[in-house]
């Protein structure tokens, strides 16, 4: 259960392997209320080395087996979660960043990508407002990406799945609005992890840790939009309403 | 379910969904408990608890709609239901000469609730908490019986104390028969004293616990160095009838001056206005003043005259901080302030007072010694690692935190605090086996060990 300051007592992660999602659960463990942390992920014996370092600062962590393509194990991985008591915070932190290039001329896997990065994220997000409707409480976090915000073309299935995600969790805000749960849409900029490693850092990208801060700081403070870094916000409010001709020229670096 | 709503405690800063219902006569609070969800039942009051320990999230709430009261004038006991108001219960007292044992500082909770928490008032260190003064209660259990129990009764004294500051766990308080006080006035003679340091303000109350049955100190957490724990006392009993020259003494019909807006949201507590206001209530204190008369509601229930007052801390609420410390921690009371003060956390309340004897009841909060309590925005950085720190020193001067009004307590100290909670789960887990009453502030705490 959640208390009247913020702090939390367990914590599930969907993509347990994720850094930022990882840099979140780190980041709630300093308010010192975590009890258990639930790591959801395709290969369960990936999450190991998280599992022994949260285990280090005395915080129990255990895998289950998540696949995102497969939506009707969902419900079953939730309730899994909460075998121990109520789930206070999901963080849907899924996603595939794939080639685009290779993506261009491969209409399979643009689908795959579809399939993980939208439709598994969004199955997992209606089983997890199903389970907080059940316990009366919780938060979902979910990592959105500033890509999804003006989808470039070097970045397209990608940006378009963060974009529907994107939109998909502020609807489920806006439902919830003013009830006992919370929805927080997370959109970082360029973030140093492994799945951008080898690729040129956008302006003002930023690290996870950095994320997860803001992340959590959002999240005591009821905010429903997350961005990192904070001025990101500011610049997407010019680059959305670039005309088309100015964009195409923008976007097209990097 | 239909009627499911958000609820929070009145410090607004936890927040979760429950269904709630009224209970129409007994046997509808039976079907209430007896067939409830798996996210259990909480009776619910006037929802004056700062934290969650009136919400149920997924679950049931319920008013039990049990509203009479039925005073003996001859013997001042009056028979009155669980969702009666201290504000209703004192309204129909008064003109008859009686008054309340003990009130908080709000008229506006129920009496079930009052029980729930074992509330104390201003005359903690003469009259106990409110547990004490109750001849017997009637506790629908989780079976959906009906039992009276009573503290003189020796078959059901233990399930009596362990309803008693038993945070609404052992059923529903369907009503009690509670002893009151006599009284000639609506009024309180009251002194003033203000004082220049935590010293001075310490020995002024301690002065006080033998001659004046009601005290308390409000505490200036702003002022540091010499200063530190400055502060005002008052410092009151209840006046005798000749002392109101003017219409009838036992009037009593307080009115709400204003009231915040319901949509309000916006925080105008912070360390600026916090600050103004704690440097203006110090200096428009006199220094000494005495035989000044107060009506009650002025005395002892200043905040009710602003309705819904709580959202003047905006969208994150606030919380309450209550500790107590025995009365040879004084060094734990001093450095609780000068934490508060150093790390510069904004506390528009602080209120400073002794404690009496101790109750039977294995959760009441009160025990001999120096009671703290203040109010603070939750947004402030770094709260929860002070508010930390302050626990630990509690603890290790021997003392506690209000569970009825705390929302962070860390759960593994909740044991250490209240030595006597095995005695009390085991009376609670005879009455309720099958774990029909839940709270968040149970989930949060395993008070019972584990919620569903």
């Amino acid at each position: 259960m959640r208390d009247a300051l913020g702090a939390v007592q367990r914590v599930l992660v969907l993509g347990g392997t994720s850094e930022i999602g990882l840099a979140i659960v780190d980041e709630l463990v300093s308010s010192a209320r975590l009890v258990e942390v639930v790591l959801a992920c395709r290969d369960p014996s990936a999450a190991a080395p998280a599992i022994e370092r949260l285990a280090a600062v005395g915080v129990s962590a255990r895998s289950v087996a998540f696949d995102a393509r497969a939506p009707e194990t969902h419900a079953a991985v939730l309730d899994d979660a909460a075998s121990a008591g109520d789930v206070d915070v999901v963080v849907v932190a899924v996603g595939v960043l794939g080639d685009q290039e290779t993506l261009r001329r491969d209409p399979v896997a643009t689908a795959a990508l579809v399939n993980v990065n939208l439709a598994g994220c969004a199955s997992a997000m209606v089983a997890s407002a199903a389970l907080f409707e059940r316990q009366g409480h919780g938060r979902l976090v979910v990592l959105s990406s500033v890509a999804g915000l003006r989808v470039r073309p070097s970045n397209a299935v990608y940006g378009s799945t963060k974009a529907g995600l994107d939109g998909l969790a502020l609807a489920l805000a806006d439902s919830l609005h003013g009830s006992g749960i919370g929805v927080v849409v997370v959109r970082p900029g360029f973030v140093h992890t492994r799945m951008t490693a080898g690729l040129d850092p956008a302006p003002l990208s930023t690290d996870p840790q950095t994320v997860a801060r803001l992340t959590v700081e959002g999240m005591r403070a009821g905010r429903t939009v997350v961005w990192a870094p904070r001025s990101l916000r500011w610049m997407f409010l010019v680059l959305r309403a670039l005309p088309a001709p100015l964009w195409r020229v923008v976007s097209a670096r990097g | 379910m239909a009627d499911r709503r958000p609820v929070t405690g009145w410090g607004r800063s936890t927040r979760s969904d429950a269904s709630l219902v009224r209970g129409v006569g007994i046997d509808d609070l039976r079907r209430v408990v007896t067939e409830s969800t798996p996210r259990g039942v909480l009776a619910r009051g006037m929802g004056r608890s700062y934290n969650d320990s009136a919400q149920n999230a997924g679950g049931v709430l319920v008013d039990t709609g049990r509203r009479h009261i039925e005073l003996d004038p001859s013997t001042g006991i009056v028979d009155v239901g669980s969702a009666v108001s201290l504000d209703e219960l004192m309204r129909s007292l008064l003109p008859h000469g009686w008054f309340v044992p003990v009130t908080p500082g709000t008229r506006l909770v129920s009496v079930g609730g009052a029980i729930a928490s074992d509330v104390h008032g201003k005359n903690h260190h003469v009259d106990g908490s409110i547990g004490v003064h109750l001849e017997s209660l009637d506790l629908m259990t989780p079976d959906g019986a009906v039992r009276t129990v009573a503290p003189a009764d020796p078959a059901s004294a233990a399930v009596f104390w362990a309803t008693v500051g038993g945070l609404g766990l052992t059923g529903l308080v369907l009503s009690c028969r509670l002893r009151c006080t006599p009284v000639e006035s609506s009024r309180v003679l009251v002194e003033t004293v203000r004082t220049r340091d935590l010293d001075h303000t310490m020995r002024v109350l301690v002065d006080a616990d033998e001659r004046t049955r009601y005290s308390v100190a409000w505490v200036d957490l702003i002022a540091g160095g010499a200063a530190l724990g400055r502060g005002v006392v008052t410092l009151g009993d209840h006046a005798p009838a000749e002392s109101v020259t003017a219409g009838d003494p036992l009037t009593f019909s307080p009115d709400q001056l204003a009231a915040v807006p319901p949509w309000y949201d916006v925080s105008l507590l912070n360390r600026l206005t916090i600050r103004a206001f704690n440097e203006l209530w110090y200096r428009k204190a006199p220094k000494h003043r005495v035989d000044e008369l107060q009506p009650i509601s002025a005395f002892f229930h200043p905040l009710d005259m602003l309705g819904r007052w709580n959202r003047l801390y905006g969208r994150r609420g606030f919380v309450q901080y209550q500790m107590v410390v025995p009365d040879e921690a004084t060094e734990t009371v001093r450095a609780t302030i000068e934490t508060l003060v150093g790390r510069r956390v904004p506390s528009f309340l602080a209120v400073l007072k002794r404690f009496g004897a101790a109750n039977e009841a294995p959760l009441s909060f009160p025990k001999p010694g120096w009671t703290l309590a203040l109010d603070i925005p939750a947004g402030v950085a770094g709260l929860p690692d002070i508010l930390d720190e302050l626990d630990a020193m509690v603890l290790e001067a021997g003392g506690r935190v209000y569970l009825a009004k705390d929302g962070r307590v860390a759960p593994e100290l909740v044991e250490a605090m209240y030595p006597r909670l095995d005695e009390w789960r085991a009376v609670v887990d005879e009455l309720d086996p099958d774990h029909r009453i839940c709270s968040d502030l149970d989930r949060r705490l395993g008070l019972r060990r584990r919620s569903p």
